[in-house]
């Protein structure tokens, strides 16, 4: 008996058996532990897409497409089990949504040739196509986040942020603390003070943080959170009444669930968003296609969701790259290699987005051998308590760039020089 | 009939006091060796390297540490994550200070500098124990992760505070960076793991181990017996946190290759340690490897049945891990409280007997 479990059990863990005729896109989820809340909607928008695609369009360029899901629960030594685990299967593209297992992967990646899109987080300086081969993160990264809720705040203050004070509550690990250089950066160019408030992570404890800003007052007070941490902090920020028109969240610190646990005192709150959200005709296809037929990733509940449409997205984004690589290379059965050079080829028009039954869901922007980061453009939206919705409050605020390239150029170089790699697109 | 020590004749104390005195025990002890060392290295891939086997030999390392602290000298440790960090950060600084040094010296010099912290923080040993050595312990846990975070020069000032394992190698064979074959990582892992998993147990039965054992059981009467409670305390301190600093450093420059110090050397993997050694068998080397393979190897495992063989969601399938894995946890401990270590002794006791127990 013990044999034949020991064998069972070996059987188990040997069970990969590739089948050769999808397209692989592994989705490195989490939906347990402290992160769970913004790891389900995005996983579920990420997985109806393609399910959807299979269903309506029959797959993508007739050859379907497969998910393999694999829970990390957002933390490292899981989520490098499941890059081993599902790369073999002919993943062609990887986007662990967690900044933690992007660092862990980049260099894997590197080696193993599969592309990684970190839509929003990640390293930001692989926006530099020339030393980040295989990695890429368009529409945006964290710099350009930064920059645009400053530019925002100028835009607010008629154009000066002298003698401004502005506090960053951030989640102290490598995503929390990407943010940092870009705003002392642009601290020094427009004159603001800045502080920085660390919260360990999972951050349900915030007492010192909110007293520390409760005692210097600052006029703005910037977030970058996750999970459990954004719930925690905008009930904090209601406990101390600060006015919460100056509390604004970066793009992962702006979804429903953060701010409707602290009911009606979240009215206000305002966060980046890198994609819009709408009522857009997809999702009715999506509810057709997908949830009608009882294929829904999840419970099905988070269709429209501001991370849902952000899954969603990246999901769409996912796509248009393999179909762009298909229509490169002439094959519907494409590589990983070949799905790299679909997304370098990645070209979102408004057209296309329409075409997509999503517009005017993302900026629009074009992906080249150099320039692997998009446009960098994000809106600013404002949560309605009453009504229990976002309201974009701006069109898309393009970034500072001249603060923003330098930095890009003088951390990718280092980890060129770090690594030895030889600059590409020359 | 299987542990059988008829004919087995020992006719110097040396023979009496070896290892493993059976024969068959010894011949075991043996084939594992060679199956690890000359054959293995030839089938694996880089998924059983990556997910199983090098975790597994690492976290068989810091627990072997571990428990030369709390096993076998009594002194209850919560800082195992803050150790492991240190071993990182030292191998990540000498390696990037001094990258034409080989990097086995780096991970050695790692677990002396980590021994020389743990020795530091043994320091309260000496005045207190027990809940109270925990709590100290503990706060060096918190102490020594929030510097990593606080202070840029640890983490070469990058952005992220991440730090990453540059590509170094052993004999012209790379062992950190993306492009390590498996087999590579494993080997350096296993020979580590058996070096000093070999050190740990000649350690424990000497004389130095005997004046562990002799503080653990009653620290005052080790005293009037002539056991120098300073020096028994403070090498179990140094030694402990020498194989902890190895394990951190092999965690990071060879399994992981990048981490982030809260999140990889937090207080659950300082709990992650206590439980192995618990589970495993306390003051036992066979334990900690028990312990290791439970906590490690179990619940991928289970999440690979689960989700590979049953197509369970994956949610669901993560959250019955845990209650498997906790639950199993619970039958070892109400069943046998000196952990898979006093199982397996009791097993090999029945074997000995088996099949004519009368």
């Amino acid at each position: 008996m013990k044999l034949k479990l020991a064998s069972a059990a070996i059987g188990a863990l040997l069970a990969a058996s590739p089948a050769l005729a999808d397209l692989v896109f592994p989705d490195l989820s989490y939906r347990t532990g402290p992160f769970a809340a913004g790891g389900i909607p995005f996983s579920d928008g990420y997985q109806d897409y393609f399910t959807l695609v299979n269903e309506r369009d029959g797959g993508i360029g007739g050859v379907k497409a497969r998910v393999i899901e694999c829970e990390t629960a957002y933390n490292t030594e899981k989520g490098v089990e499941c890059y081993e685990a599902t790369k073999g299967e002919g993943a062609l593209i990887y986007q662990p949504l967690s900044t933690g297992i992007t660092y862990q992967l980049i260099p894997k990646v590197s080696a193993d040739k599969i592309p990684l899109h970190t839509m929003g987080y990640g390293r930001t300086s692989a926006t530099n196509g020339r030393v980040f081969e295989w990695v890429f993160n368009y529409p945006a990264n964290y710099w350009d986040a930064a920059s645009v809720a400053i530019n925002y705040l100028l835009d607010e203050n008629g154009g000066s942020l002298e003698g401004k004070k502005i506090a960053l509550l951030y989640h102290n690990s490598a995503y929390g603390k990407e943010p940092i250089p870009t705003l002392e950066a642009l601290a020094a160019k427009h004159g603001y003070s800045l502080s920085l408030l660390p919260v360990d992570s999972p951050g349900q404890e915030q007492k010192s943080q909110w007293l520390q800003i409760r005692r210097e007052r600052p006029d703005v007070v910037l977030m970058w959170g996750w999970g459990v941490m954004n719930q925690v902090a905008v009930q904090e920020a209601a406990n101390i009444r600060f006015p919460m028109e100056n509390f604004i969240g970066n793009w992962w610190a702006g979804a429903e669930h953060d701010v409707t646990p602290a009911g009606m005192a979240a009215n206000g709150y305002k966060s980046l968003n890198m994609n819009r959200i709408a009522d857009f005709p997809v999702f009715e296809d999506i509810r057709t296609h997908v949830h009608g037929k009882g294929l829904a990733a999840g419970d099905g509940s988070n269709v429209g969701k501001v991370l849902y449409t952000r899954g969603m997205y990246a999901a769409m984004l996912a796509v248009e790259a393999a179909k762009k690589a298909q229509e490169i290379h002439g094959t519907a059965n494409i590589t990983a290699a070949m799905m790299r050079d679909g997304m370098e080829a990645l070209e979102m028009t408004s057209e296309m987005m329409e075409a997509l039954g999503a517009p005017g869901i993302g900026p629009e922007f074009s992906v080249s051998c150099e320039a692997h980061g998009g446009s960098g453009m994000g809106i600013v939206q404002q949560w309605n308590a009453a009504e229990g919705r976002w309201i974009a409050l701006t069109d898309y605020i393009a970034p500072d760039q001249d603060v923003i390239a330098p930095l890009v150029e003088q951390d990718s170089m280092a980890y060129a020089s770090e690594n030895n790699l030889s600059l590409r697109c020359e | 009939m299987f542990y059988r020590e008829a004919g087995d004749f020992k006719t110097s104390y040396r023979d009496d006091s070896q290892t493993f005195p059976i024969k068959f025990d010894r011949f075991r002890y043996y084939a594992v060796l060679l199956v690890a060392l000359a054959i293995v290295p030839f089938f694996i891939d880089s998924y059983w390297a990556n997910a199983l086997l090098v975790p597994f030999l690492i976290y068989a390392i810091a627990a072997i540490g571990l428990n030369i602290l709390t096993g076998y000298c009594g002194q209850v440790s919560l800082g195992t994550g803050g150790f492991m960090a240190v071993g990182a950060y030292a191998c990540y600084k000498l390696m990037t200070a001094f990258p034409d040094v080989n990097i086995v010296l780096h991970i050695i010099a790692a677990g002396g500098i980590t021994a020389a912290v743990g020795v530091l923080f043994g320091l309260p040993s000496l005045r207190i124990k027990g809940f109270y050595l925990a709590v100290a312990t503990l706060a060096a846990q918190f102490f020594l992760i929030w510097l990593f975070n606080k202070v840029p020069w640890f983490y070469n000032y990058s952005a992220s505070g991440q730090i990453s394992a540059p590509e170094r190698t052993v004999f012209g064979i790379a062992v950190t960076g993306p492009h390590t074959e498996a087999w590579a990582k494993y080997l350096v892992c296993l020979l580590f793991v058996a070096v000093l998993a070999w050190v740990a147990r000649n350690l424990t039965r000497g004389s130095i181990g005997r004046s562990w054992m002799a503080i653990r059981d009653m620290d005052i009467a080790a005293e009037i017996i002539g056991v120098n409670p300073l020096k028994a305390k403070l090498t179990a301190f140094a030694v402990s946190s020498f194989y902890i600093g190895i394990a951190g450093a092999l965690f990071f420059a060879v399994y992981l290759g990048a981490v982030e110090v809260g999140e990889a050397f937090g207080i659950q993997k300082s709990f992650l340690i206590l439980f192995m050694i618990i589970i495993g068998g306390l003051g036992s080397i066979f334990g900690s490897f028990a312990g290791a393979a439970f906590l490690v190897l179990l619940p991928v495992l289970l999440k690979n049945v689960l989700v590979g063989t049953l197509g369970w969601p994956t949610d669901l399938a993560a959250h019955i891990e845990l209650m498997i894995v906790g639950a199993l946890i619970i039958v070892f401990l109400i069943a046998e409280p000196h952990g898979i270590a006093q199982l397996w002794r009791i097993a090999k006791e029945k074997l000995r007997l088996w099949p004519f127990p009368h």
